[in-house]
């Protein structure tokens, strides 16, 4: 059992995490930095950006994405994916309504 | 006789899981950036609204916490429990602050009059009606997460306290670990879309 767990597992330094968090707080000040300068609609897509940033660092090193094998990383993409569909058709139907 | 775990399998049936609950949020998002998209002055100015502190801070809370339950992982294949159990108790804390913070919140807000079918809203303009209504689904729902989220940590630290969660049998701490940082992912995006829009 301890083979198949070295296998899946990975050990990351209390280090490694801390310096993921500094990036959260980090891109967290940027996100609220940004929220106070008026980019008319343009705000609205910085703070999604930033967002998917944040949401990044903790799918791939928090949930270690990272160091899944395919079979995890390709369903989590389709997932988005399939997500983004959902979301461009009901913004097609709005957009032209 | 020692019962072998598929934690591989394990793991597996937990990320499938959380595909489901981000098609659950992405489906409120989609909702949120419909009305977005109909009512933005209204999104705007009940978006003022909201406490960006509070929101600033809870935020802060559950990167941390799950920044502490990331590292608990880290210590648990280390082989030192005891740190575990510091982490996963760090994490809880912060989640159980996190809600605090929330019933503080919503409390204000409901005493100001903005709840669910309050006249107030109910007879405004529908843009607010919609943008709050979203507020308290949203923030509720993802609520009810942080509380499943607090009972799944809370039984992986009475188990690894009796000794069934070890170094080399962990699956339970990490897919309840998995599940806390869903609900830190959700937050990531309702912080921008609710608190700082403008």
């Amino acid at each position: 059992m301890n083979m198949a767990q070295e296998k899946v597992h990975k050990t990351l330094s209390y280090r490694f995490l801390l310096i993921v968090l500094a990036a959260l707080f980090f891109l967290t000040a940027l996100t609220v930095g940004a929220s106070t300068v008026n980019l008319g609609t343009l705000n609205v897509w910085v703070a999604l950006l930033i967002a998917a940033a944040k949401a990044s660092l903790v799918l791939l090193f928090f949930m270690h994405l990272k160091y899944e094998d395919m079979v995890l990383k390709i369903s989590f993409l389709a997932t988005i994916g399939f997500l983004a569909i959902i979301i461009g058709f009901i913004f097609l139907d709005i957009a032209f309504r | 006789m020692k019962v072998k775990k598929d934690i591989y399998g394990g793991k597996i049936g937990m990320w499938l899981f959380l595909y489901t609950e981000i098609m659950l949020f992405g489906g409120l998002f989609v909702l949120y950036a419909a009305y977005l998209s109909k009512y933005a002055q209204d999104f705007i100015s009940g978006g003022k609204e909201l406490s960006l502190p509070f929101g600033l801070v809870n935020t802060l809370i559950l990167l941390t916490s799950s920044f502490l339950v990331a590292a608990a992982l880290t210590s648990i294949q280390r082989k030192t429990t005891r740190t575990t159990t510091v982490f996963l108790l760090g994490a809880i804390s912060l989640g159980v602050v996190f809600l605090i913070n929330k019933y503080i919140e919503w409390g204000h807000k409901i005493e100001i009059g903005i709840y669910p079918n309050a006249p107030d809203l109910a007879n405004g303009p529908p843009g607010r009606n919609i943008f709050f209504s979203l507020y308290y689904v949203v923030t509720g729902l993802h609520g009810l997460h942080i509380i499943i989220g607090l009972v799944l940590l809370s039984v992986s630290l009475v188990y690894i306290v009796r000794g069934k969660i070890t170094y080399e049998n962990y699956g339970l701490l990490e897919n309840a670990g998995l599940y806390w940082h869903l609900v830190d992912l959700i937050w990531i995006f309702v912080f921008p879309l609710f608190y700082l829009i403008i």
